[in-house]
Formats: structure tokens, C-alpha cells, sequence
């Protein structure tokens, strides 16, 4: 009776997880990968452990899954702390994606949400570093970033005007890892979107700023040709947690497995 | 059928101290449910704090430079208080390198710069309890390689239900009045 119990209680918890189809991507890491990130611990590469990553950003599909699951998250419900006005403002009602397309990325989530996903699916956010290591492949190559075509194809992007409605996910060809949309789809939040040190209060360095920050300055770009991917920085660094936009979506990373050591 | 009754009211009554506590506005801080552990041990979650203002903000013991003057800058806004005023206010600062500041660390600190412990709270939380802690007050920080921080310093307010009332961000030396009037217009007279 009791083992019955416990096996009823686990498939009720199993339920209640989001019902959508992970598909993660797993992305060997790199020991001294250079982020554009100029800190002063950075200057001579930095290890990225691997990982896995969803390999495309969360759908509305799967977004509407998780908040049926999970009715704290729905729009009407999310206290203001966690999630601003705008949030899922683009859908009909709570439940209701309406004209948002099942298989378009959701946005207008904050990263409180974002979290949460994840965390239902028993994973986080990538990191920064993550994302930055992931989104400089293309379809060859591990690190496409020295070239001036990879360039000018991610800023191609950002010249769009930004009206014309979001295509499906994983719409464009996947990267040598398999994994879709890291450029030219949405902007994603990262875990630690609130380690990014240049924020409009910070980027002056006038002397009163200075005392804001307890050991070494503010952040600095070691790589400025790279415009595309110190835009995402500029912007992640202005957003505050709870604040959500029509262009701003997600997806979730993992550890590996223990064990399961990818070289 | 009286103790039916009985209950009925009991339960009523019951009701109605919940509803006079009322439900936490959208924006407060306290529908944050992680669990932080202060200076003794003891642990606590934020809406346990409710009823009360606080200034809250983010520290580590190890820090030399400007951690101290975070401390220096809360201590500076209670002295600007009246001693009834003082009644009102509890500080929360919350560690940076949990890894690090375990509990002893936290109450070294309460002992060498004299806090008064019934309204100073030096408290620890996991790390990612922290990292979401940092996005609601806005403060930003980064581990370094070597194991120190870089982080933005601000006193943040919340008032007695867990609002943003005010902030003082960076630490310009010596009293930040403006901030002071916010803390004392929050705190009545």
C-alpha cells in the first residue's frame, strides 16, 4: 500500500513537470576560450566546462505547458516583484498563446520566469560564458568569430527592424554542435544576466562611481570588433530581472551527467 | 452544537487576523521564499522580517576595501536617526561568498564592528538564492578567478511590507542625506 502510495505520488510529480520535448545538444567546452569580456581575470582565456544546451530556444508551445503546470507562473498570478506588467503580455489570456505561434519563441519573460522553466526541467540558465562559448560556432567551425562574414551575418540581424514577427525556432540551419537560433531569432537571458558590471549608472568612470565597486573596476571590451555580441551585453546589463521585451526569450543548459565526461 | 459554534467563530476570527495581515503587495520582496541563516545559526526567510522596515545590501567578510564602508555607510544612517526611530529600522546584509562566510565569519563581524544584534542581521543563503536576492534589490556583482568579488554597493530600503522605498547607490563618503530623509519619512517620526 505504502510502495503504492509512493509510486502514485512519484507519477503525480512527474505530471506535473512541463510536458515538452527536451532536446539538448551536448557542446564539448573549451580550455581558454577568449570572451569578449575585457575583466582582468579574463585577459588569457577562461575554461568553459561542457555542457548541454536546449537546441532551440523555449517555444510558446512549451512555455504554455510549464504555466499550466505551474499556475504561480501564469500571468495574472506572478507577483510584480518577479515579473513586470508586460509579462506574456503578448498572449490572449494566461493560458491563451492566441496569435502567438506555437512554434515561435516566447518572450516578454523575465528572467525570474526564465529561471523557473528551467529549474522545472531540472536545469538552469546557461551562463554567460556558456552562451557566448556556444553562439561563436557556425555551421563549421567551433569559433567562427575572427571572420568578417560570421560578422557581418550576425549584424545583418540587428539592422532588422524589429516589427516583423518572430519566425519559428530552429527555422535557420543548425551550427556544428546542432544547436538552432543562437543568432538572428531573439536576445536570451543568461543566469548571470546580474554579473554583467556596465549598467547606466556604472559606465562613466567619474570618482563617485568608482567607490561603487569593491575590487577592480567595471567591465571593459576585449574584443570590440565584435559588435553583435557586445550588443547582448549592453543589453542584458541595462535589463533588471523582472523586466521583460518583445525580443528577449530563453533557453535552458544542463551539467552533464555525472560521469559522462565529453571530452 | 455550542462548540461547533465555538470553532466556527474561532476559525472566523482566525480569518480575520490573516485578512488584517492582509496579502503582500505584488512588488514586495517577501513573496521571495529562499531561506537565509544569520549570524547564530538561525534560520529565517524574508516575510518573517514583515512589519518591519530594513536596509538591506550585500557584503563578504573577507573584502577590505570597500565592504567596510558599506557597514560604515548603514552605521552612518542609524546615528542620523532618533532612538525611536532606530526602534524601527533593522539592517540585513547578506553575504556575498557563502563558501567563505560561514556562520562564525558572520559573527566575528557583529562583534568587531559592535551591531547591535537585535537589529543588525549579517545572514548567508545558497548561491543561487543569492544571485536572485542581487537581481530584486539590483545589485550586481561577479566572482573572480582569485576567489574575491567585484560588486555595485548600494543600502537599499523596504519598508514594513517588503516595498523598495529607496536606495543609496555608491558610496560617495560620509552621510548620504538625501537617503536619510527617505529612511526617516518611512519610518515616521
Amino acid at each position: 500500500m505504502k510502495r503504492t502510495a509512493g509510486l502514485c505520488a512519484l507519477l503525480a510529480a512527474a505530471a506535473a513537470a512541463p510536458a515538452v520535448a527536451t532536446e539538448w545538444a551536448a557542446l564539448p567546452g573549451a580550455t581558454g576560450f577568449r570572451t569578449v569580456l575585457a575583466y582582468e581575470d579574463t585577459q588569457n582565456g577562461v575554461r568553459v566546462a561542457p555542457f548541454e544546451l536546449l537546441r532551440h530556444p523555449v517555444t510558446n508551445a512549451e512555455f504554455l505547458a510549464f504555466v499550466r503546470s505551474n499556475p504561480q507562473w501564469r500571468r495574472g498570478g506572478v507577483p510584480a516583484v518577479f515579473a513586470e506588467s508586460r509579462y506574456l503580455q503578448h498572449w490572449t489570456a494566461d493560458q491563451e498563446p492566441g496569435a502567438a505561434q506555437s512554434r515561435q519563441p516566447v518572450v516578454q519573460v523575465s528572467w525570474f520566469a526564465a529561471q523557473a522553466y528551467c529549474k522545472a526541467l531540472g536545469a538552469r540558465l546557461p551562463s554567460w560564458l556558456e552562451w557566448e562559448y556556444a553562439a561563436a560556432a557556425d555551421s563549421t567551425r567551433a569559433d567562427a568569430r575572427q571572420d568578417p562574414a560570421w560578422r557581418e551575418r550576425q549584424l545583418t540581424w540587428y539592422a532588422q527592424p524589429s516589427t516583423t514577427p518572430l519566425a519559428p525556432v530552429a527555422s535557420q540551419p543548425p551550427d556544428l554542435h546542432g544547436v538552432y537560433d543562437l543568432h538572428g531569432l531573439v536576445w536570451e537571458w543568461v543566469d548571470d544576466a546580474g554579473a554583467l558590471l556596465i549598467s547606466a549608472d556604472n559606465r562613466d568612470q567619474g570618482a563617485a562611481d568608482r567607490l561603487q565597486f569593491c575590487g577592480a573596476g567595471a567591465l571593459s571590451a576585449a574584443d570590440r570588433e565584435n559588435y553583435a555580441v557586445l550588443m547582448r551585453i549592453a543589453l542584458l546589463s541595462a535589463l533588471k530581472a523582472s523586466d521583460t521585451t518583445a525580443n528577449l526569450g530563453f533557453r535552458c543548459a544542463r551539467n552533464l551527467p555525472p560521469g559522462e565526461k565529453k571530452p | 452544537m455550542k462548540p461547533a459554534w465555538t470553532g466556527l467563530l474561532a476559525g472566523l476570527l482566525l480569518n480575520g487576523a490573516a485578512c488584517a495581515a492582509g496579502a503582500l503587495p505584488g512588488d514586495s520582496l517577501y513573496h521571495f521564499d529562499a531561506r537565509f541563516s544569520d549570524q547564530n545559526g538561525h534560520e529565517f526567510t524574508l516575510r518573517e522580517r514583515r512589519g518591519k522596515a530594513q536596509i538591506v545590501t550585500l557584503f563578504y567578510t573577507s573584502c577590505r576595501y570597500v565592504c567596510p564602508l558599506i557597514i560604515d555607510s548603514a552605521k552612518n544612517v542609524e546615528q542620523a536617526l532618533t532612538p525611536a526611530q532606530r526602534e524601527r529600522l533593522a539592517f540585513l546584509i547578506v553575504s556575498l561568498d557563502p563558501d567563505r562566510d560561514d556562520t562564525a565569519a558572520l559573527h566575528s563581524v557583529v562583534d568587531k564592528r559592535r551591531l547591535d544584534p537585535a537589529r543588525w542581521t549579517l545572514a548567508r543563503t545558497d548561491k543561487q538564492s543569492l544571485r536572485q536576492l542581487a537581481a530584486l534589490i539590483d545589485i550586481r556583482y561577479r566572482e573572480l578567478a582569485d576567489g574575491e568579488f567585484n560588486h555595485t554597493s548600494a543600502l537599499v530600503l523596504v519598508d514594513a511590507e517588503g516595498r523598495i522605498a529607496g536606495r543609496s547607490d555608491g558610496l560617495e563618503g560620509g552621510l548620504d542625506a538625501g537617503f536619510v530623509g527617505v529612511v526617516k519619512a518611512v519610518l515616521g517620526k
